[in-house]
């Protein structure tokens, strides 16, 4: 259809005549509605943030412009900085677990991915991505209590004595909701890998192995950086969803026990409605938001170099 | 052949213990719902008089009726409308190419990764200065904001790809803006939409921060939210809240087993374009 108009430049004109209305008003009205509550309940309240973020304000009464002395009290106060720290150490189980395992998996898996098992897989490994993270948050604090399910198993392989309450000890809370973490997001990150390597040329793979690559070899010259772009997508969900995470911790510990296990999503939570520390949670809140896109962007930078 | 049959076997056996892994909480929570009410069972052991009952009580407890209707009402008030108001947009931006199109296109896209952590502060003083604190719309008018940058960014990846040619020839037939809209192009855009519709209905449903800070009354929120209510009122007993968030976890995991396929496919593609 494209080269008769192009060849009859007077049948075109119409069509580019209306094409362009289309591209002013008349568009336009297409955008405005999305646009509108965007604005009203995305924009002006990351404004608003900004705002808050700079004043010292209980919530009820008046409020006094304290300039960046939030953004000082966010990065001076052990128990506010803390939670930034723990934010990052949850990337380690949110992260580098579920994509290196997935990998791991994966690439372990991959010649028997079109098998009945691995269909069945399919719809068991999504389970953690479609229940509630509550749900999940509830199920994994009874594995994890003092009589649950997982010092059960490690005591029938002899290693009763390092049984514990793993999320209400000091040690081991975070580690303990980290691993919460990895269990939710390691069945997308190994199948959203598996689909990306479904993807790679075989012959590649026969090439290798004619060459006389091993396992190993093949994983590491072909699998890996033909996955550029799924590892990238792999870390950029994951990253988000550990700087980002509420509901597991808000069910699993609250943040305890002490501050072992708060992050910057439950303190803000904690600072604007119960502490009534508008101020300092908004400032908070824009050091989260700032920290998202600043690990996001470059990921996806990444991906999009791969691509060209 | 004898070290590719190897290694098929290897990964069966680490695709069944992973299997396992995933499904371990779920047989967890199911054996100890069975138990007497009030006891601590200890880790997996089948009981001895399986309490079917404590799913009944459990129902009734944490009022499970009310909470699937207020659900279902959230999600009907939040998909329906994002749908349309994403696919207008994708489509205006992505097909139409309105002027300045570049630009909102990156303003939706800056949200892409937003915590909602980072605005729920003034989206709570926002939605009590409308007088909506404690109503389902507290839920809904900010949900279908924040849905608005994946939405946009998903449905413009569709119409990006679709051919100028088709909207050129049906302008030539007199068809106006709206009408090449509604009569070609969602008709041709259908499974981009019903992958939004499944991941929209997914991340409603299990929407847990808006439905504790916006709602205090637990058969206003969403199920998710409720869960955290529940747990906070039975969090002693244990059987009890393993029954409730079976319950709880039962309507998205029948749809989901349901859709499967779809979902399967809507949640890889989302999270590849995300």
């Amino acid at each position: 259809m494209a080269r008769p108009f192009a060849t009859q430049p007077a049948h075109r004109r119409p069509a580019a005549t209306k094409l362009r209305g289309a591209r002013g008003l008349a568009g336009w009205l297409f955008v405005i509605p999305a646009l509108a509550f965007y604005a009203v309940f995305v924009l002006r309240p990351i404004a608003l943030t900004f705002q808050y973020s700079m004043y010292e304000w209980n919530g009820i009464g008046p409020s006094t412009w304290v300039g960046v002395a939030n953004y000082g009290k966010v990065f001076t106060d052990p128990d506010l900085f803390n939670s930034l720290i723990n934010a990052f150490e949850l990337i380690v189980f949110f992260s580098v677990i579920p994509v290196v395992l997935g990998l791991a998996i994966a690439a372990t898996i991959r010649r028997i991915a079109a098998s009945r098992l691995a269909l069945v897989a399919r719809t068991v490994l999504f389970l953690p991505q479609v229940i509630p993270l509550v749900a999940a948050g509830i199920a994994w604090s009874w594995l994890l209590a003092s009589t649950g399910v997982i010092n059960q198993l490690l005591r029938l392989v002899g290693l009763g004595g390092v049984t514990r309450a793993w999320l209400g000890d000091f040690a081991t809370a975070l580690p303990a909701v980290g691993m919460i973490g990895a269990w939710v997001l390691l069945g997308l990150c190994t199948l959203l890998l598996l689909a990306g390597m479904s993807k790679i040329d075989p012959a590649l793979y026969e090439a290798a192995r004619l060459d006389g690559a091993g396992a190993w070899r093949e994983f590491a010259s072909i699998t890996v950086p033909s996955l550029r772009q799924e590892i990238a997508v792999c870390v950029t969900v994951t990253v988000t969803a550990a700087l980002a995470s509420f509901d597991i911790i808000y069910i699993a510990t609250q943040g305890g026990p002490g501050n072992t296990t708060m992050v910057p999503g439950l303190q803000i939570f904690y600072l604007a409605f119960f502490e009534r520390q508008v101020g300092t949670a908004s400032a908070l809140a824009v050091v989260l938001m700032v920290l998202v896109i600043a690990c996001a962007l470059p990921i996806q930078w990444f991906a999009k170099d791969a691509n060209r | 052949m004898i070290t590719s049959r190897r290694e098929a076997w290897i990964g069966r056996l680490l695709l069944i213990l992973l299997m396992a892994v995933t499904l371990l909480p779920f047989l967890s929570l199911f054996v100890t719902a069975l138990h007497p009410s009030k006891t601590y069972p200890a880790g997996l052991a089948w009981p001895d008089s399986p309490q079917w009952g404590n799913f009944l009580r459990a129902f009734e407890a944490a009022n499970m009726g009310e909470l699937l209707k207020s659900s279902v009402l959230i999600v009907l008030g939040v998909v329906p409308i994002s749908i349309l108001l994403s696919t207008m947009a994708g489509f205006a931006i992505g097909h139409l190419r309105v002027i300045g199109a570049r630009v909102v296109f990156l303003l939706f896209v800056l949200g892409l990764t937003l915590p909602f952590e980072g605005i729920i502060t003034p989206l709570y003083y926002q939605i009590r200065d409308m007088g909506l604190l404690n109503t389902r719309w507290a839920i809904i008018l900010p949900l279908i904001g924040l849905f608005m940058p994946f939405g946009v960014f998903w449905m413009r990846a569709h119409f990006v790809n679709m051919p100028a040619e088709l909207s050129e020839s049906a302008r030539m037939d007199g068809a106006n803006v709206w009408q090449l809209f509604r009569r070609i192009h969602i008709p041709l855009a259908m499974p981009a939409i019903s992958s939004l519709g499944i991941l929209l209905f997914l991340w409603t449903w299990n929407q847990f921060l808006l439905a504790i800070v916006l709602v205090d009354d637990p058969a206003k929120r969403t199920m998710s939210g409720a869960l955290g209510a529940f747990q906070g009122q039975w969090g002693t007993d244990i059987p009890l809240l393993c029954a409730g968030s079976l319950l709880i976890l039962t309507p998205t995991l029948v749809i989901f087993l349901i859709f499967q396929r779809h979902f399967v496919k809507a949640l890889l593609q989302g999270s590849l374009k995300g």
